[in-house]
C-alpha cells in the first residue's frame, strides 16, 4: 500500500478531449455569470465560485458510471454542472426563485439532486465528509455497485470528522472516494499556515486506505486517478483518497480582499497552468479542432448560460406559502 | 472478626440483581481478589471479587436467588476457628433495608416508582391482552418488530451488537438480525452520526443508539445542521428518516458531564420530531412510529425507567402516534403536566396530594415536538391551573414554553400563575445528598400545586 503522485497522462480521443472542454467551459461560463448576478444584486449571501479548479470535478466525473453519487461543500456550482444538473435549476436557486433546485430555500451552498445523485452542498466545513461514506454505507448494504465521490477542501482536510470517516471507511470497506480539493486555501489561510505535514493523500495510511496526489490541473491526469480509485472502490477493496492539486482563481466568496496572495501569484497559474486552456491547445495542436469550431462550442455555451440567467430572473420568487412547507416529511 | 459481605452494586442504577453461582463453598479459604460469585444485574453478569481475606463461613442466600436487594448480606466470612452460625444470629438482617449513612456500595439516588393509579385513554382497545413488561425490554422489541418489518431498518452504535447494548437494550438483536444490521462503531460520535444521516439520504432507516445523549453533543452538528435541515433546504427533495436513540438525563451518582436532560434543546429545532416517552407500552408504540417516521426522531429514553415495568398491549403491531398527551390521572383542581421520568413525581405527587382532597389531573405529553396543545388548553381550561414537571434545567425549559403557550391562549382561565417544577441550575453534582437536592423532587411539585390551588 503505497501513497504516491501520478501524473500519467493516458490516450485520448477527439470525443473527450471535446467532451471535457465542453464541461469545464460551461463551469467557467456559468461561474462567471454568476459573479456578474452577483454585483448585480441578484444573488445575495454567500456565493463560492469554482473558476480554476473545473478540470477536478470533470476529470473525477469521466470515470463515474450512471448511478454512482456524490457529496461537496459550499463549493458546489461546478458539481452540479458536472454531474448533469440543468444549469437553468442551479442559476434560479442562486437567484433565490422558484424554479431552483431547492425552490429557492437553499442557495448556493444547499442544492440537490436526487435524480442526479447529487447529495448536496453542505454549509459545514468537513460534516460531507461522513456523509459521504454513508451514502457509501448504503450503497454497500443494497449490495448496488454504486461508488460515492466525496469532495472536500484542504481546510476542511483539518476537520476532526474526516479521521473518524476515514477509520470507518477503511474498517468497513466502504465504497468511497475521497476527493481533497487542494486549492491551497481555505479562505485566507494558506495549506501551509494550516497544515502541519503538506501531504494530505498520505493522511489515509494510519487507516490503510490508499492515496495518491494528482495534477489537478490536468483534467487527463484526473481522469486516469478517478478511473483508478473508481475501479478500487468498485471490486469492493473500500476507500481511496485522491488529492487534487488544484488552484481558486476568484476569492473564496465574493467578499474576499484577497490580501493573503499576490495577484501575481494567481496570474502566473492562470496563464502557465489553466486547465481549460491546456485542452484547447490539446485540441487544436493534434489537429482535432479549429479555431473556428472551438468558438461554436464557446458560443453554443454562451447560450446555455445565457438562457440559464434569463431563466432565473424571470423565475418567480416561492410563494409566501413556501415558507411552512418541507419542514416535514408526511408521516 | 467475622464480617458480613454484602450483595454489591454492580452500577449507578442497580437496585437488585441475582446471585446467579457462587465460586466459593462454605469452609473456602479465599483471599483478596478472589470470585466469590457471579452476580446479573438488569445490565449484565459480572463478577464480584472477594475485598478480604478469610474463609467462607456461611452462605446466606443461595446461588439462582433473584431480586437480592444491593446491600443485604450474602455470605459471612470468618476467621479461622470462628463460627459463623453465632455472628448471623448476632447481626440479624442488618443491612436488609440499607441506612443513608451506610458507607461502602452505592445507594442509588434513583427516585421510587410510583404506581400509577388510572390510565385513561390508553391507545389500544378496551379488553386487550396485557403483559408485564420492563421499559427496556419493550424498546428492544420495537427495534426487533420494525427490523422484521423493513429490511433497510439497522441499528447502529457503540456496543449495541456484541456486548449487547451498553444498557442491554439492544440484547439480542445482533443473533437474530446478525452483523449487517447490528453495527458496532468506533467511539466516533461525529463521524457515525455523519455515516447513519448519510445512509439515510441513500436510501436506509437508521436507528442510531447514544450511549447516553451526553455524548451526543459532539455528533449535534450532523443531528441538526445535516438531519433536520435538508429537506427544508432541498425544497423537499431529500429526506431523512432516522432515529436517534439513547438514555438521556439524570441517571444516578454519575455526575455533571453524565447527567443532563435534552428535551428543551432539541424540541427547539424545527425538522426534527422529539420523543421522551415515560411506560413501557408508550415506549414500544412510539419507537414503532419513530422508526417508521420519514423525518428525522429524537428518542429520549432514561436509565432509571429501563428497568421499571408496565403494562404493554400484546398486539401485534402496537404504534402510539406522535402529538397525542395521555391523561394518566382526571383531576378537577390542577393540571399536571410532564413527560418521560417526570411523570414519576407528577404521579406521585398526585397520589399525595389526593390524600389531601386535592384533585389533580395528570398528562404525559409523550412527544415534545409535536406537543399536543389541545389536551393542554382543555385541561387548563377546566382547573384553571398549570404546574409543569421536568428533570432538565429551569433556563429556557419545556416548561417556560408551556407556560406562555397557556398564557397566550388561555390566559383568562387561569386563577394562578403557571409554576414550573424542573432540576436546579447548576450542574449535576455527585454527592448523594446534593444530587437529591439538584432534581426536581415530589414535595416540590406537591408545593406548587398547593402554592396554585392557594392551600
Ligand atoms: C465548521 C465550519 N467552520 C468554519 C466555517 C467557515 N468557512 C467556510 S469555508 C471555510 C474555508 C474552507 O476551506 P477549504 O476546506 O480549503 O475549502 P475551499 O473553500 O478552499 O473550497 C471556512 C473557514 C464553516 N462554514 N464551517
Ligand atoms: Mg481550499
Amino acid at each position: 500500500m503505497a501513497a504516491r503522485r501520478t501524473t500519467k497522462k493516458p490516450n485520448v480521443s477527439k470525443e473527450e478531449l471535446l467532451s471535457y472542454y465542453r464541461d469545464m467551459l460551461l463551469i467557467r461560463r456559468f461561474e462567471e455569470k454568476a459573479g456578474q448576478l452577483y454585483g448585480m444584486g441578484l444573488i445575495g449571501g454567500f456565493c463560492h465560485l469554482y473558476i480554476g479548479q473545473e478540470a477536478v470535478v470533470v476529470g473525477l466525473e469521466a470515470a463515474a458510471e450512471e448511478g454512482d453519487k456524490r457529496v461537496t461543500s459550499y463549493r458546489d456550482h461546478g458539481h452540479m454542472l458536472a454531474c448533469g444538473m440543468d444549469p437553468k435549476g442551479v442559476m434560479a436557486e442562486l437567484t433565490g426563485r422558484e424554479g431552483g433546485y431547492s425552490k429557492g430555500k437553499g442557495g448556493s451552498m444547499h442544492m440537490f439532486s436526487k435524480e442526479k445523485h447529487f447529495y448536496g452542498g453542505h454549509g459545514i466545513v468537513g460534516a460531507q465528509v461522513p456523509i459521504g461514506a454513508g451514502l457509501a454505507f448504503a450503497d454497500k448494504y443494497l449490495e448496488n455497485g454504486r461508488v460515492t465521490f466525496t469532495y472536500f477542501g484542504d481546510g476542511a482536510a483539518n476537520q476532526g470528522q474526516v479521521y473518524e470517516t476515514f477509520n470507518m471507511a477503511a474498517l468497513w470497506d466502504l465504497p468511497v472516494i475521497f476527493v481533497v480539493e487542494n486549492n491551497q486555501y481555505a479562505m485566507g489561510t494558506s495549506q501551509q499556515r494550516s497544515t502541519s505535514s503538506q501531504e494530505i493523500y498520505e493522511r489515509g495510511l494510519a487507516f490503510g486506505i490508499p492515496g495518491e496526489a494528482v495534477d489537478g490541473m490536468d483534467v487527463l491526469a484526473v481522469k486516469a486517478a478517478s478511473e483508478k480509485a473508481v475501479a478500487h472502490c468498485r471490486s469492493g477493496k473500500g476507500p481511496y483518497i485522491l488529492e487534487v492539486k488544484t488552484y481558486r482563481y476568484r476569492g473564496h466568496s465574493m467578499s474576499d480582499p484577497a490580501k493573503y496572495r499576490t495577484r501575481e501569484e494567481v496570474q502566473k497559474m492562470r496563464e502557465e497552468r489553466d486547465a481549460i486552456e491546456a485542452v484547447r491547445q490539446l485540441l487544436l495542436t493534434g489537429k482535432h479542432a479549429t479555431e473556428d469550431e472551438l468558438k461554436a462550442i464557446d458560443k453554443e455555451i454562451k447560450d446555455v448560460v445565457n438562457e440559464a440567467a434569463d431563466f432565473s430572473k424571470e423565475s418567480p420568487e416561492p410563494a409566501l406559502e413556501e415558507l411552512w412547507t418541507d419542514i416535514y416529511a408526511d408521516a | 472478626m467475622a464480617t458480613e459481605v454484602l450483595m454489591p452494586a454492580l452500577s449507578p442504577t442497580m437496585e437488585e440483581g441475582t446471585l446467579a453461582k457462587w465460586m466459593v463453598k462454605e469452609g473456602d479459604t479465599v483471599s483478596s481478589g478472589d470470585i466469590l460469585a457471579e452476580i446479573e444485574t438488569d445490565k449484565a453478569t459480572m463478577e464480584f471479587e472477594a475485598v478480604d481475606e478469610g474463609i467462607i463461613g456461611k452462605i446466606l442466600v443461595a446461588a439462582g436467588s433473584e431480586g437480592v436487594k444491593v446491600n443485604t448480606p450474602i455470605a459471612i466470612m470468618v476467621e479461622e476457628g470462628e463460627d459463623a452460625d453465632a455472628v448471623v444470629t448476632a447481626a440479624p438482617v442488618a443491612a436488609e433495608t440499607p441506612v443513608a449513612e451506610a458507607p461502602a456500595p452505592v445507594v442509588p439516588a434513583a427516585p421510587a416508582a410510583p404506581v400509577a393509579s388510572v390510565t385513561l385513554e390508553p391507545d389500544y382497545p378496551d379488553g386487550t391482552e396485557l403483559k408485564t413488561q420492563t421499559v427496556r425490554e419493550a424498546l428492544r422489541d420495537a427495534m426487533a418488530e420494525e427490523m422484521t418489518r423493513d429490511e433497510s431498518v439497522y441499528l447502529m452504535g457503540e456496543e449495541v451488537a456484541e456486548y449487547q447494548g451498553a444498557y442491554k437494550v439492544s440484547q439480542g438483536l445482533l443473533d437474530q438480525f446478525g452483523a449487517k444490521r447490528v453495527v458496532d462503531t468506533p467511539i466516533t460520535e461525529h463521524g457515525f452520526t455523519g455515516v447513519a444521516v448519510g445512509s439515510a439520504f441513500g436510501g436506509l432507516r437508521p436507528i442510531v443508539e447514544f450511549m447516553t445523549f451526553n455524548f451526543a453533543m459532539q455528533a449535534i452538528d450532523q443531528i441538526i445542521n445535516s438531519a433536520a435541515k435538508t429537506l427544508y433546504m432541498s425544497g423537499g427533495q431529500m429526506g431523512c428518516p432516522i432515529v436517534f436513540r439513547g438514555p438521556n438525563g439524570a441517571a444516578a451518582r454519575v455526575a455533571a458531564q453524565h447527567s443532563q436532560d435534552y428535551a428543551a434543546w432539541y424540541a427547539q429545532i424545527p425538522g426534527l420530531k422529539v420523543v421522551q416517552p415515560y411506560c413501557a407500552s408508550d415506549a414500544k408504540g412510539l419507537l414503532k412510529s419513530a422508526i417508521r417516521d420519514p423525518n428525522p426522531v429524537i428518542f429520549l429514553e432514561n436509565e432509571i425507567l429501563y428497568g421499571r415495568s408496565f403494562d404493554v398491549p400484546v398486539l401485534d403491531d402496537y404504534t402510539v402516534p406522535f402529538g397525542k398527551a395521555r391523561i394518566w390521572r382526571e383531576g378537577t383542581d390542577v393540571t399536571i403536566v410532564s413527560f418521560g421520568i417526570g411523570m414519576t413525581y407528577a404521579l406521585e405527587a398526585a397520589d399525595k396530594l389526593a390524600e389531601e382532597g386535592i384533585s389533580a389531573e395528570v398528562i404525559d405529553l409523550r412527544t415534545l415536538r409535536p406537543i399536543d396543545y389541545d389536551t393542554l388548553l382543555g385541561s387548563v381550561m377546566k382547573t384553571n391551573r398549570c404546574v409543569t414537571v421536568e428533570e432538565g434545567f429551569p433556563v429556557a425549559s419545556i416548561g417556560n414554553h408551556l407556560s406562555a403557550y397557556i398564557m397566550e391562549n388561555a390566559f383568562d382561565y387561569l386563577d394562578a400563575p403557571v409554576i414550573n417544577c424542573t432540576g436546579k441550575d447548576v450542574p449535576m453534582p455527585y454527592a448523594a445528598n446534593l444530587e437529591k437536592l439538584a432534581l426536581v423532587t415530589t414535595d416540590e411539585v406537591i408545593a406548587a400545586v398547593k402554592q396554585v390551588t392557594y392551600r
